[in-house]
């Protein structure tokens, strides 16, 4: 569907399928990224389109080697884009941050989806100063619509000026499905080439890398004249606006919505802006030469603000103005902005009155929902083998006795840190810093540290970020335990390959990368479980943490319990024998619900006894070794 | 544009992560889209993908497109695959014009799952519901679903209750049309059941509803 070649057809497109669909309309040949909420589904859509459309798609093993293959194919006259969510930028970081000095032939656009609110991120980061940081043009688009059109325009402007631009989304953005007008797929041939005879691309070629600065910035400036013309910047409202609004990206249909549901339709402006660095200077000097009150929308940080402050005050005009935003008060610091936190701010500048609706319903509700409503926690899913790895670490860590601890990472197993993984988890930062810390910490016993150490991670953040940490603490023989949560994909941000698995991004076979042999190889002691086999398990792992002062690495392997569920069924059938389980007389005080925790296994109110929850229980059948009673038997499923 | 008339519909389908409330509003998207109406979804879920709290805010308009997110107090239907769901949504995006189509069963959340905590008994959720809506229908769907042999197509059954109810514009041929074209010949005709007797129960309510309701105005005439 999204590589039909239908112009004009009008489609509902999620927003990172509208980006996928502008590169394809750009004539991308190369797209690659490495898996992150909420951009994902940019490459996966393209990874869809690989075959029909004769474009190359991979899910890279980072994201700073997603931006070399896709600066590649750039540097080979071959469009190319690359999609991350803001921490995957900061991978990406060094890499970009010498591209922008060397510049690019082809179009290259990297798209980075923000996370306002921290939905599905360790973090709340706003990756627009990285475009003023490394001086490089930056899109935001605002509408579906906008999401294609302004990425295939990005294409052109990055060929204009020989450099990547930068279009930034965000979760309202990406996973917002809207009317899209397909445009026209492009035709002929496409022809890879690197010009040898042309200067290389390197800022320490022939001159220093202050020159490519310098050009840099006439580069942006040259963009700032393009972006005064272009037709993703608009204005709605009166000509003399007594409030205007500035907004950009996610900002936009909320603003508009808030002028409309106050009906100030007449006396308050939007400029909404696509182009927000470099600024369009003289188009916005134009607009502000018209209010004496403005009110910036935009989310997470004051960029645009700040910027617009700051142009302001260079402004002849000698005209001063009355900004309102993050900085006033009247727009949260952080976290998402949503319709209603625009309505406030505009009633509370123009001075009306709002309410969404009666006072007396809005008590009644927020009664109705304190007492009857509660938040439904984050856990591992029935028969995740992530729960029954953390149980073995949770166990052999007692067994052992000396207040081991547990460095987390990346994953659906960043959940270790809640009840669901047993709170064994004590650290969480970035991809691959489990291990680093791990690496660390094993070196502190000179101090008197004598605590075993764990570090979790899962098989593709291993293959992520964890193998330079690992060789680290080889070199260092540092004194730590790494247990690999090997799941056979990249779960959490929805199953992608990776080059442990045996198939790539666009559905071919690869040679997986084996991680106990890479381990091997390196020289340390590597043993393999399976994670269904808790006994086990929890008996390598003591015997494991015996065998100190030098890095070993354990493999705990399972298949997610949601991917096997698509192609199997399930291995048990698992059932409770109401004559064994004898409820609250037993004295382990419900001990399967309330410290295992599978949802697939429930506390049943009336007979007081566990219960089976079929519509929910995988079948793993791990939940029959922990019950003191054995009330809880399987029957394998032929 | 609706039986009630509303530009923009603004409606909101909840559910448990898992009970596919992204699936059926995204399809139902695509027929208004189709129909000629500007529709925007926007899926609000969190890091789970199983148990956490899942809504799409569907918003359809003849005049322009609408952003993804419903402002406080303006959902004008909620279609919940979950009764504790239902009442979480009308708590903000409720008003005394909200209706509300709702599955009985419920999903319980880990802290009742592991008996830690109380689910609120299906009386007390329906005097909350009544208490915050407009009009309110309850349908059993996983019992429906259950008794096709999957409990998976409450979705299903509920986007028919949605359909049967009329109070969006989508045409019944016209859904099951984009079910014929989303679903492989071995699951369609299970999909197309678990539709159509929603649509049916639904239909059966609302008979029972407005006879219901004529025989208060004879009465109060009398």
């Amino acid at each position: 569907m999204i590589a039909a070649n239908a112009p004009n057809t009008c489609q509902l497109l999620m927003g990172n399928e509208a980006i996928a669909r502008g590169a394809l309309e750009a004539g991308i040949g190369v797209a690659a990224a490495y898996p992150g909420n909420p951009s994902s589904e940019i490459i996966g859509t393209l990874a869809q389109a690989a075959k029909e459309l004769k474009i190359y798609v991979e899910w890279s093993v980072n994201e700073k080697v997603a931006l070399e293959v896709a600066a590649a194919a750039s540097f080979a006259n071959i469009r190319a884009i690359s999609a991350m969510k803001q921490n995957g930028l900061n991978v990406a970081l060094d890499f970009l941050a010498n591209l922008n000095l060397t510049g690019v032939k082809s179009g290259l656009v990297l798209v980075v989806s923000d996370d306002p609110g921290s939905i599905s991120s360790t973090n709340e980061q706003d990756s627009r100063h990285v475009a003023k940081t490394l001086d490089l043009p930056l899109l935001e688009p605002a509408t579906p619509q906008e999401a294609k059109d302004m990425t295939r325009w990005a294409f052109e402007l990055s060929e204009e000026i020989a450099n990547a631009c930068l279009v930034r989304s965000v979760t309202r953005i990406s996973h917002a499905r809207g009317n899209v007008t397909l445009g026209k797929l492009p035709d002929g041939e496409k022809r890879a080439r690197f010009d040898i005879s042309r200067p290389p691309y390197a800022s320490i070629a022939a001159t220093t890398p202050v020159k490519f600065h310098e050009k840099l910035h006439q580069t942006l400036s040259r963009v700032s004249e393009i972006y005064e013309r272009s037709s993703f910047n608009w204005f709605v409202g009166p000509k003399q606006p007594e409030l205007l609004i500035i907004t950009c990206g996610s900002g936009w249909f909320y603003s508009k919505e808030a002028v409309d549901i106050l009906s100030k339709e007449d006396s308050i402006g939007i400029l909404k802006l696509g182009t927000t660095w470099p600024l369009p200077r003289a188009l916005i000097e134009r607009y502000l030469l018209q209010t004496k009150k403005v009110l910036v929308i935009e989310e997470i940080d004051a960029f645009l603000e700040t910027n617009l402050k700051e142009l302001s005050a260079d402004l002849a005009s000698g005209k001063t103005w009355t900004f309102y935003g993050k900085a006033s008060g009247h727009i949260p610091p952080c976290g998402e902005i949503n319709p209603n936190v625009v309505i406030k701010a505009i009633a509370e500048i123009v001075k009306v009155n709002y309410v969404s609706r009666g006072a007396d319903y809005h008590e009644k509700s927020r009664k109705i929902v304190e007492e009857n409503i509660f938040p439904r926690g984050l856990q591992f899913c029935a028969g995740c083998p992530h729960r029954t790895s953390f149980w073995a670490i949770k166990d052999a860590l007692r067994m052992d006795g000396r207040e081991g601890l547990v460095l987390g990472d990346i994953g659906c197993y960043s959940m270790g840190l809640m009840s669901t993984g047993f709170s064994q988890i004590k650290t969480v930062h970035a991809m691959g810093s489990g291990m680093g810390i791990a690496s660390g910490l094993g070196k502190v016993s000179s101090f008197g540290f004598n605590q075993p150490v764990i570090a979790v991670c899962g098989d593709s953040t291993f293959f992520h970020a964890v193998i330079p940490a690992l060789i680290n603490a080889i070199h260092s023989q540092s004194d730590f335990i790494l247990v690999v949560l090997d799941n056979a994909g990249t779960a959490m941000t929805g199953f992608q390959p990776h080059p442990g698995t045996d198939m790539n991004a666009i559905g071919a076979s690869s040679p997986p990368v084996n991680i106990e042999k890479l381990c091997q190889a390196l020289g340390v002691k590597v043993i393999v479980a399976d994670a269904y086999d808790v006994k086990e398990t929890t008996q390598k792992l003591v015997d494991l943490l015996r065998d100190e002062g030098k890095p070993r690495v354990l493999i705990s392997r399972r298949e997610c319990a949601l991917i096997r569920a698509k192609r199997e069924k399930p291995l048990y059938k698992v059932q409770i024998n109401p004559d064994r389980c004898i409820g609250e007389t037993c004295g382990c005080e419900r001990f399967c619900t309330r410290v295992f925790k599978c949802p697939g296994l429930i506390w049943d109110k009336n007979t007081k006894k566990a219960k089976i929850d079929e519509a929910v229980c995988s079948g793993c059948g791990v939940c029959v070794e922990i019950c003191s009673q054995s009330a809880i038997v399987r029957e394998a499923n032929e | 544009m609706s039986d009630h008339g509303r530009d923009p519909l603004n409606l909101i389908i909840t559910g448990v992560g898992g009970q596919g409330n992204i699936l059926i509003s995204k399809l139902l998207g695509e027929v208004m889209l189709e129909a000629g109406y500007w529709v925007t979804i926007g899926e609000t879920y969190g890091a789970s993908q199983r148990g956490g709290s899942v809504a799409s805010h569907v918003r359809v308009s003849k005049r322009t497109q609408y952003g993804p997110l419903i402002p406080e107090g303006q959902a004008g239907l909620i279609l919940g695959l979950e009764p504790v769901e239902s009442l979480r949504m009308l708590g903000t995006y409720g008003s005394p014009e909200t209706d509300v189509i709702t599955n009985i069963r419920p999903v319980y959340p880990m802290a009742v799952a592991i008996g830690e905590a109380e689910y609120p008994s299906l009386e007390t959720i329906k005097e909350g519901i009544r208490k915050l809506s407009h009009e309110a229908w309850y349908l059993d769907a996983s019992e429906i679903a259950i008794g096709l042999g999957a409990p998976l197509l409450a979705n299903m059954v509920m986007a028919g209750a949605l359909i049967g109810s009329r109070l969006i514009p989508v045409e019944e041929e016209k859904f099951k049309g984009k079910l014929k074209m989303n679903f492989e010949k071995d699951r369609l005709s299970l999909n197309l059941r678990a539709f159509s007797l929603g649509v049916s129960a639904m239909r059966e309510q609302r008979k029972t509803f407005q006879s219901e309701r004529s025989r208060k105005t004879t009465a109060r005439k009398k």
